[in-house]
């Protein structure tokens, strides 16, 4: 699998990574050769086989639905890099 | 005084008990061998201070005839678990300044026994890597170096190679590690120490900072089998805040150490000794063979037939739960924030600026195989690919007890010897990828030196939640081997 300027530049963007319009064609270069090295696995017959997703046969616990847990406001805050008045802080999102 | 550096955890603990020396002495000794081995940049962040306040209190609960299990014994944290109060970097830029408002369950339950902490060990970035090169902090260097050319300094191995080092240097008695795809075992086997991966749901990953969950376990790194035993003792056991987190006893590690092996069948694996396989390597897994047959056990040669694919598995997988994993860090709830024109903006700059190379490429990567389309070519598949090297074990443990390889292709190479051909890099865990893929508990020895004087390291693999015939057969081979060397200057 080789990927183009354009794939890697969506890839970018759905990582919400910035990557400089020239380190794109270095990058494809290298993701491609790992998608060509993880390819191999298409030689592998895996028809009817369940796919992993987890080692542990445990299936999820449950427990009760009760509060354990809050009022940390303070804890939660502490190591934002621009916390006020009790809230997270972002760049504007509405016009 | 006899050197306190130099003594086990075992042999420490009887030392305190005897009052041959308090934990505060014990204590100031590592803080001195801390401070005169800042070289090897183990630590990321140093906490002598605390460390005395502990000891002291330790010595104080070992007079009033309450001491823990652990009581007085200077340990090293990896810095992925979250500290109270303790910086936390997990080695990232993007982690600046993140300090935890909570402990995590590993490093709790070693308060709880009395452990005393030293400070934060350096590692690779957010644990992607093998060499501890990935850091923001600069690599850790291995202690030990060649005979041919003492002056080049050698990489610790990785991800755990602040923790490899400092124990193995002697600046810390026993360490936490991390071991996702074998960063526990390999930085072990370069530093001549031994580690354990246990069984994934035996230590909490609850405060772990996260790399790829269903992969992610703690261990303990220490010098001796006894001593690692000791700490998992301390550090394992069900806990609820991880939902991955088996509810099984923690068995008394220690005792499982009989020195007898007798009967017991050893799996030898034909995929694990590739054309080119380094000779040394392989004539150390030759005499691992034999010094198991000499104490009674029976060799038996078996095959893992998908060995060879759980290298791409791994770095699917791995990467495709690291990029979700790591979608957190966005400059909003704790670390580095990059302003930005508007949220995304910030957002990018933030996570271009804050990630490092490696961990870069793998969210890329990760990203990639999880988007609509490739999802069932990549993630998909490999987890069914995963499920038949998972299979694979599970049918050789139907005819042996422990299986036996290599830890680590080669022993630790230079710092500057390393190439910027990621899948070159990976190969180090070629040996030790499978057993986390499969979620089984693999332990590394050191075994000998090579002819250049560098430390090389075998690897047991057990049945789940079976670390103790691990132990048992590490302890035996422990014997056999004799390990005594130590790194210049120790």
């Amino acid at each position: 699998m080789s990927l183009d300027k354009g794939t890697v530049r969506a890839i970018a963007e759905l990582a919400r990574i910035d990557v400089p319009e020239d380190e794109l064609d270095h990058l494809a270069g290298e993701l491609s050769g790992i998608l060509t090295f993880v390819e191999h696995l298409s030689e592998v017959n895996t028809d009817g086989i369940a796919p992993m997703n987890s080692v542990a046969d445990l299936g999820l616990p449950m427990r009760a639905d009760i509060v354990t847990d809050g009022n940390q406001a303070e804890a939660v805050l502490a190591n934002a890099p621009d916390a006020m008045d009790g809230f997270f802080t972002v760049p504007k999102v509405v016009e | 005084m006899t050197n306190l550096t130099k003594l086990t955890i075992a042999g420490a603990l009887n030392g305190l008990s005897k009052g041959e020396f308090t934990a505060e002495e014990l204590t100031e000794a590592h803080i001195k061998a801390t401070e005169a081995k800042r070289a090897l940049n183990a630590f990321i962040t140093e906490t002598p201070d605390m460390a005395r306040d502990q000891a002291k209190e330790s010595d104080a609960r070992r007079q009033a005839g309450k001491a823990g299990a652990l009581d007085g014994i200077p340990l090293g944290i990896k810095d992925l678990f979250c500290t109270k109060g303790v910086l936390t970097s997990a080695a990232s830029h993007i982690l600046d300044g993140f300090t935890p408002q909570y402990e995590s369950t590993v490093t709790a339950n070693l308060k709880a026994a009395g452990a005393v902490s030293l400070g934060k060990l350096n590692l690779d970035e957010f644990a992607m890597g093998s060499s501890n090169l990935t850091s923001y902090y600069g690599g850790a260097v291995n202690p030990w170096t060649k005979t041919s050319d003492p002056s080049a300094k050698l990489v610790p191995g990785g991800s755990s190679g602040g923790s490899a080092a400092a124990v193995a240097a002697r600046m810390v008695m026993g360490a936490t590690g991390t071991d996702t795809g074998g960063s526990i075992r390999q930085p072990a086997a370069f530093c001549g120490i031994t580690g354990i991966k246990p069984t994934y749901g035996r230590c909490s990953r609850w405060g772990v900072v996260a790399f790829a969950s269903s992969l992610d376990q703690p261990g303990p790194m220490a010098r001796t089998v006894e001593d690692c035993a000791l700490l998992l003792g301390a550090m394992a056991g069900h806990d609820p805040k991880d939902s991955t987190s088996a509810p099984v006893a923690v068995p008394n590690f220690a005792a499982a150490l009989t020195g007898d092996i007798r009967g017991l069948k050893v799996g030898i694996p034909q995929e694990y000794r590739p054309d080119g396989l380094n000779a040394e390597v392989s004539q150390a897994w030759e005499q691992g063979i034999q010094w198991l047959k000499d104490a009674g056990a029976t060799p038996v040669e078996i095959s893992l037939p998908h060995t060879k694919y759980a290298l791409p598995v791994y770095y699917i997988v791995a990467p495709a739960e690291a990029s979700s994993n790591l979608a957190r860090y966005d400059g909003v709830r704790f670390g580095l924030r990059v302003p930005g024109t508007s949220l995304d903006d910030m957002y990018k700059k933030t996570r271009a600026a804050g990630f490092g190379k490696e961990v870069r490429r793998r969210i890329m990567i990760g990203t990639y195989v999880l988007s609509a389309g490739y999802y069932d070519a990549y993630y998909a598949k490999a987890q069914k690919v995963r499920r038949l090297i998972a299979e694979d074990f599970t049918k050789a443990f139907q005819t042996v007890d422990v299986i036996l390889t290599p830890t680590a292709p080669s022993a630790a190479f230079g710092m500057t010897e390393t190439t910027d051909d990621p899948v070159t890099m990976w190969l180090n865990d070629v040996f030790t990828i499978p057993t986390s893929l499969a979620g089984l508990p693999g332990l590394s020895l050191p075994v000998g030196l090579n002819s250049d004087g560098l430390p090389l390291g075998l690897q047991l693999i057990g049945r789940p939640f079976d670390e103790e015939t691990l132990f048992k057969v590490a302890g035996v081979m422990e014997t056999a081997a004799s390990f005594t060397a130590v790194p210049e200057g120790v």
